[in-house]
């Protein structure tokens, strides 16, 4: 239930919506969308990125001296969990061709993809197999299928709303594989949203200039993870997954070749060695870092892990001064702040609206231009919605969707969404959402090329821990597509890369070395990173916990 | 939820590390954690009030959002028998509760090979016999945190209709609340995700434009495109992006 001192602006939203309704059949843009000066402007202006203190420089690695964003610099000048003088290497507690770090989408499809090109594998994974970002997408999947679009026509959508930085091959890697994930997916028995015909059913996303969004109803994530990882599950003498057992280093070889990792049990804190000849990172992104102080979208164990495991070992990162920040956030009821609300809502019609209950942006610009718009209504124009704990938040139009799309319509395709806030007595088939910028994605990561291979030999990297794919801004339903299309690329690629390599001796080495790179850059400091786990502990228990020495190392 | 702005902010999902803080001046339960008394803000979530009493979680959050299954609690309230079922993420604290999480459900899962089974009847009975000792009882029903109609989709499966199985298991999240509960012992999540893999695999219909479209790709269709936007100079990409038509 909505307070009652927000009823004149919701009243406004209802009284303005027939108009906008007519508006939405007209077929003509609801609001005129922007062009790239305007696209620019508001960015500059208002996305959180481009704050002065949003980024700074880091003072070691590959990156050294690139301006990175400020919370990743901080993780990645920190120290290592372990003392690399206590691990005897040539004892390792396992042996696989590929270390799978992350059992998110991007890790099963590798280990799948692996499997099928003559490779065991081991998935190293933090939380239970499938706790990841890639469960919790519901709005869909982009491929280019129907006949008035095509993979090129996907290029262009997604290296313009990649502002031009995207790596050409990533970008054409992505959506020429679009079409055979969309199948390949499908005999695994994901079922998408079809036609009586058996045609797909498509939607806009932001920044598409066809439709070509797929789904799930708005479970389309949790579709695809369970499937893979039911897969998974039927290989156990190819595919041994490990859970609560996250890499905190990786292992190279005397040649530099990355060789495995350092696992960490969070239960009974005990290390234990992988010797792998080629290993896979998958781990995910770093919402729960929550940079800008920002609320996040993402899952428990989303800490950004992987890029700091890989630069102790001498990766190169790519964009790393990118944030994604998805426009609709929830953010009432105070219990669900910053929780996702499907770009999907607004490819089936909903319109996001200022508290007069007007339009103010074309709703389905890019996300970094679109959360731009959102937070200058807010904050420049004073437009916005305050909630009873002083969030702001604009409305998110959704019982127009009703009037387009026909009664019934949201209960069949927004079943997740209609429960969200059903739960608070909100009935979103009758009442708007209201919606704030939330912290959503890992625009770059680890550098790659279009398969999946990075500076390191040995060492390949998928899904949203890794650079290049999405440019500085990633477009709704890219990124399900991304470590379908990287995970597969990376199993694929690091399975025939494991034929040939003969390892040399291992090392951890480059820890100490990094150690004394530290030391040399003179940054002291008390961070420990892989951050593992976010705490959301209060500070007066805090101060309590005054235990003088853990004997474990998760606090 | 109060219904006067502005209130003071409160810690209740803990949506930032720094800025969560006890405060005294909300109205605050008592709930039971483990068995433990904690007091904790009255709008919490189950989860927001265990991390706000100090627990750090390892197993029992995942998505934090409604999507995973990994929170799984169960609870009583003062004065009722009954035990109730919910997702620590999304159920609200209520005084007097007394709650604990289930770290993980142990469950049987057959291994088997999705291209060597048929989409009828005898899978479920060679994969999951147990499914046919359900006395429908819908005491799965009563768990579901979702209010799926788990019972209904057990008895679909009892009938073959694996349709019906996919449709009213759509929005499973497996959190294994049904299963803790069977007195049959059916573990029903992994029926509902079979049936949707057997509905997926065998029972929709192709998409012609889709084999076309994989076809065309298999053929380099795109090649010459492709090549053409990769060399592209950026100003000219940036002239036919602004440019494109919309659908």
């Amino acid at each position: 239930m909505y307070p009652e001192y927000m009823n004149e602006s919701l009243e406004k939203v209802a009284k303005s919506r027939n108009k906008r309704f007519e508006l939405e059949k007209s077929g003509e843009p609801v609001f005129p969308p922007m062009n790239a000066e305007e696209r620019e402007q508001v960015l500059n202006k208002f996305h959180p990125d481009y704050k002065a203190e949003a980024r700074r420089k880091i003072h070691i690695g590959q990156n050294k001296g690139e301006k990175l964003t400020t919370e990743v610099a901080d993780m990645l000048e920190s120290h290592s969990r372990i003392k690399p003088e206590l691990f005897d290497l040539t004892q390792p507690e396992y042996e696989t061709d590929i270390l799978i770090i992350g059992g998110g989408g991007a890790g099963c499809a590798a280990a799948i993809i692996g499997m099928e090109n003559g490779a065991k594998s081991i998935i190293s994974t933090k939380l239970r197999l499938g706790d990841s970002n890639s469960m919790m997408s519901q709005g869909g999947m982009q491929a280019a299928v129907t006949s008035q679009d095509s993979p090129t026509t996907h290029y262009l959508d997604a290296i313009g709303g990649g502002h031009f930085d995207n790596k050409p091959d990533l970008v054409r890697a992505l959506t020429e594989d679009g079409p055979e994930v969309v199948k390949w997916l499908e005999n695994l028995g994901v079922v998408w949203d079809k036609n009586e015909d058996g045609s797909l059913q498509v939607l806009h996303g932001g920044g598409t200039s066809r439709k070509r969004m797929h789904s799930c109803r708005d479970y389309t994530g949790a579709i695809i993870m369970r499937t893979l990882m039911d897969v998974v599950r039927n290989h156990p003498d190819k595919i041994t997954f490990l859970e609560f057992m996250p890499t905190v280093e990786l292992i190279l070889d005397n040649k530099g070749r990355c060789a495995g990792g350092i696992l960490y049990n969070l239960e009974t804190e005990e290390y234990f060695t992988v010797k792998a000849k080629a290993t896979i990172i998958t781990t995910g992104g770093y919402g729960r870092l929550h940079i800008r102080g920002y609320d996040t979208t993402n899952h428990y164990g989303a800490t950004g892990d992987g890029l700091v495991i890989a630069y102790r070992a001498g990766a190169k990162l790519l964009y790393m001064d990118s944030v994604q920040y998805h426009p609709t956030g929830s953010v009432f009821p105070e219990q669900i702040a910053g929780f996702l609300i499907t770009e999907k809502i607004r490819g089936a019609g909903g319109q996001p609206l200022n508290k007069h209950g007007e339009l103010f942006v074309f709703p389905r610009e890019p996300r970094d231009v679109e959360s731009s718009a959102f937070i200058r209504e807010c904050l420049e124009r004073n437009n916005g919605v305050e909630t009873p704990s002083g969030r702001l938040g604009v409305w998110l139009d959704s019982p127009l969707i009703e009037m387009l799309q026909g009664e019934g319509y949201i209960n069949k395709n927004f079943p997740a969404m209609h429960r969200q806030f059903i739960r608070y007595g909100i009935d979103i088939t009758k009442e708007p959402m209201l919606v704030y910028p939330s912290l959503h994605y890992q625009n770059g990561g680890i550098e790659i090329n279009e398969r999946c291979e990075t500076n390191i030999p040995g060492l390949y990297v998928a899904g949203e821990t890794s650079g290049g794919v999405h440019g500085r801004n990633r477009l709704m339903g890219n990124s399900v597509l991304d470590y379908n299309v990287f995970g597969r690329r990376a199993g694929k690629y690091a399975a025939k890369y494991v034929k040939s390599v003969k390892l040399g001796p291992l090392t951890l080495e480059h820890i100490s070395n990094y150690e004394n790179e530290l030391k040399k850059a003179k940054i002291k400091t008390d961070r420990i990173a892989p951050v593992l786990l976010p705490s959301y502990t209060p500070e007066d228990v805090r101060k309590r916990q005054l235990t003088a020495h853990y004997q474990g190392t998760l606090r | 939820m109060a219904t006067k702005k502005p209130a003071k902010k409160m810690p209740v999902k803990g949506a930032k590390a720094k800025s969560a803080k006890k405060t005294t001046n909300k109205e605050m339960v008592t709930v039971f954690i483990m068995g433990k008394a904690h007091k904790v803000p009255a709008e919490a979530t189950i989860m927001g009030a265990i991390e706000y009493s100090g627990y750090q979680i390892i197993r029992g959050a995942g998505c934090r959002e409604g999507f995973c299954g990994a929170c799984a609690t169960v609870y009583r309230l003062p004065d009722d028998y009954k035990i109730y079922t919910g997702l620590a993420c999304t159920t609200l604290v209520k005084d007097g509760m007394w709650l604990s999480q289930l770290p993980a459900i142990p469950a049987q899962r057959p291994v088997y090979d999705i291209n060597k089974i048929e989409a009828n009847v005898a899978t479920f009975q060679k994969l999951y016999p147990e499914v046919f000792r359900c006395v429908a009882c819908n005491t799965c029903t009563k768990a579901c945190p979702q209010d799926l109609e788990v019972m209904d989709y057990i008895q679909a499966a009892i009938r073959g209709d694996i349709e019906k199985v996919m449709d009213l298991s759509f929005d499973c999240l497996s959190c294994g609340m049904c299963a803790i509960r069977c007195p049959a012992e059916i573990v029903q999540y992994n029926v509902g995700l079979l049936a949707r893999r057997l509905y997926g695999k065998y029972l929709t219909k192709e998409s012609k434009q889709l084999k076309k479209r994989i076809k065309e790709v298999k053929e380099h269709k795109y090649d010459k495109e492709y090549q053409e936007f990769m060399k592209m100079k950026k100003e000219n990409l940036k002239k036919k992006y602004y440019e494109r038509d919309i659908e």
